[in-house]
């Protein structure tokens, strides 16, 4: 069977959607910045697997500015996650309720 | 010869003087960072806040140079058309431009107050603003990403600056969490919008838009509603709102501003320049998803408004039904609507940042019941006065910014013969302004003999708070020259 572009973009839809439900269901905070790697992970495939499709470079350099963004997201978000976690051990998604919504 | 040749390499010409407002702000971050790295005392908050203010002064005088070359040479874009010169994006910039200049003067002295780092907490405030113009004025998706992930990530931090709080952590966690999440749909969009049309420049998608019919347009319609999802995220439009009213809670009170003002806009600025003129010969497709999005968020916000207890929460709320007006007026997709909805945005900018500018005087950032403001009318009647415009011009009460600007959204719906969306604002308008005058009457009706309120004043808050006021009565009384402004300012895509 040959592998096409289209497996790609369902790969890439696959990866995304798994990111976005652990994001919505899990409750470690370290979890849930891997989850939102994982969703521009995704997207990243698309953008190369429609690029080999369309045959341009654009989408594929697409992906080097979206690597860059994604490593200045997750340091802000480990330093979060880092000050929650030095006053609150442990804490989970849970815990952090004192503003209800 | 060993040396590495490009050959045949030329790159863009990019036009410098074109992107000077965003790298003036930039150098004043760099500048801040650097004076008080070396300097060998803390940075005072008098060197940081003129030091901002300047930069945002030189870029407005930069940004009025631009606007009359448009005037004179009509709209244009550089850097391989990746960036536009219109009368849009210097409309945005100078909107930013107020916002920023405000907030760094709110800053000035909760800074102090509340013990927090004035050189950090001002080089993010600048590269967040330089993120928002580069956001408004972005003629390519994945430049509009970038500007989007700037302005994003220096409000993350400027939330969780707030060290002694662990509400300002909570809040930052909850709005990283979920500004990635909706950062990772709009990039789906992009990506979808890449694979349907085969360029992320959004002059090329509207060339390619206008001359292509498609035999499936699947792939399109999704791109499109991600790229909805994610904008809805960040500019609080229902259902996409949950985070708003924990978050603007949480957060320092100018922060608070800064994002419900200039987030919102710079959102709004990125959802017009893409649905209105990049995706304009697909309005079929986009407005009445556009336009049931303000329904649901018009009524929630209004409702949920009037449900809490929380000044905090209530502006939240009320400014998601804020959203609402403009997405009502985003939803006309026509020319007209969409100056209303740059007016509304203007308009709502400064009332907002006027409105947080009293709210972070009134005391710790720690909660904000109404009852802390039982009696402000009577200790301090001009301040008392000052809100009371201020909340009077967010109902839409005539003669304020407010009136004109709900005015406007209005006929633009009735004019796109959306009857319905129109009906459904006027009740909401109505609904909305009960909260409104919740706050007004706990500030004078208070029993005899008791203490009111002693709001902790600092002179810049006068000045804001009256510039804001000024504004909004100036334009309920004379609103032309806004008017004008706004319809000089709707998108034009131009190859550079």
């Amino acid at each position: 069977m040959e592998i096409t572009t289209g497996w790609y973009l369902v790969l890439g839809a696959m990866l995304f959607v798994i990111g976005g439900t652990g994001l919505l269901i899990r409750r470690n905070p370290l979890v849930m910045l891997m989850c939102v790697e994982l969703m521009l992970n995704g997207v990243n495939l698309s953008f190369v697997a429609m690029a080999q499709q369309l045959d341009d470079i654009g989408g594929q350099t697409v992906v080097f500015f979206v690597l860059v963004v994604a490593a200045a997201e997750v340091v802000v978000g480990l330093g979060l996650v880092v000050a929650i976690l030095r006053r609150q051990p442990g804490a989970t998604a849970d815990d952090l309720s004192a503003l209800k919504g | 010869m060993g040396s590495l040749q490009l050959v045949g390499f030329v790159g863009p010409s990019v036009n410098w003087w074109a992107l000077l407002p965003q790298i003036i702000l930039l150098g004043a971050a760099l500048a801040v960072l650097l004076v008080s790295a070396l300097a060998p005392q803390r940075a005072s908050t008098v060197f940081t806040t003129v030091t901002t203010l300047c930069a945002a002064l030189t870029s407005f005088v930069v940004a009025l140079g631009l606007w009359s070359d448009v005037k004179a040479d009509g709209p244009s874009s550089s850097i391989a058309s990746a960036f536009g010169v219109d009368g849009f994006s210097i409309f945005f910039t100078v909107l930013i431009l107020i916002g920023l200049a405000t907030t760094a003067l709110l800053s000035h002295g909760y800074l102090d107050r509340e013990e927090m780092d004035p050189p950090e907490f001002h080089a993010l405030l600048l590269c967040s603003a330089a993120g928002a113009i580069v956001m408004a004025s972005a003629n390519d998706l994945i430049v509009m990403f970038l500007g989007l992930e700037a302005l994003s990530i220096g409000i993350y931090v400027m939330i969780a600056m707030h060290h002694r709080r662990s509400e300002a952590r909570e809040s930052a966690i909850k709005y990283f969490v979920l500004g990635a999440f909706s950062s990772a749909f709009l990039l789906y969009g992009i990506a979808l919008t890449y694979g349907a049309t085969g360029s992320t420049n959004l002059v090329h998608i509207r060339s390619y838009l206008d001359a292509v019919v498609f035999q499936d347009q699947h792939l399109l319609m999704a791109a499109m509603a991600l790229l909805l999802v994610g904008l809805s995220f960040k500019v609080a439009a229902a259902p996409f709102h949950f985070w708003a009213p924990d978050v603007y809670q949480g957060a320092p009170s100018p922060v608070t501003g800064w994002m419900a003002s200039i987030a919102k806009a710079a959102g709004f600025a990125a959802l017009l320049r893409i649905f209105f003129a990049a995706f304009a010969s697909h309005d079929v497709d986009w407005a009445p998803i556009v336009g049931a999005l303000a329904v649901i968020t018009l009524v929630i916000g209004s409702v949920m408004a009037i449900l809490q207890t929380d000044i905090k929460r209530m502006l939240a709320f009320s400014s998601v039904s804020h959203a609402g007006y403009v997405l009502v007026a985003v939803h006309s997709a026509s020319a007209t609507g969409t100056s209303a909805a740059l007016f509304y945005l203007f308009t709502y900018t400064l009332m907002v940042l006027g409105s947080f500018a009293i709210v972070g005087a009134m005391g710790p950032d720690d909660e904000h019941p109404l009852s802390r403001y039982t009696g402000l009318g009577r200790s301090r009647p001009v301040i008392a006065i000052g809100f009371t415009v201020l909340l009077l011009a967010q109902a839409g009460i005539p003669t304020t910014s407010g009136f004109i600007a709900k005015f406007q959204v209005i006929a633009a719906a009735v004019e796109s013969e959306s009857y319905f969306i129109a009906g459904v604002s006027m009740v909401t308008a109505v609904i909305g302004a009960f909260m409104y005058l919740r706050i007004v009457m706990a500030m004078y009706v208070v029993d005899e003999g008791e203490e009111g309120p002693r709001p902790i004043w600092h002179w810049t808050t006068s000045v804001v708070v009256l510039a804001a006021v000024g504004f909004t009565i100036i334009v309920g009384l004379v609103p032309q020259f806004l008017i004008e402004f706004a319809r000089d300012a709707v998108p034009v895509l131009v190859r550079g």
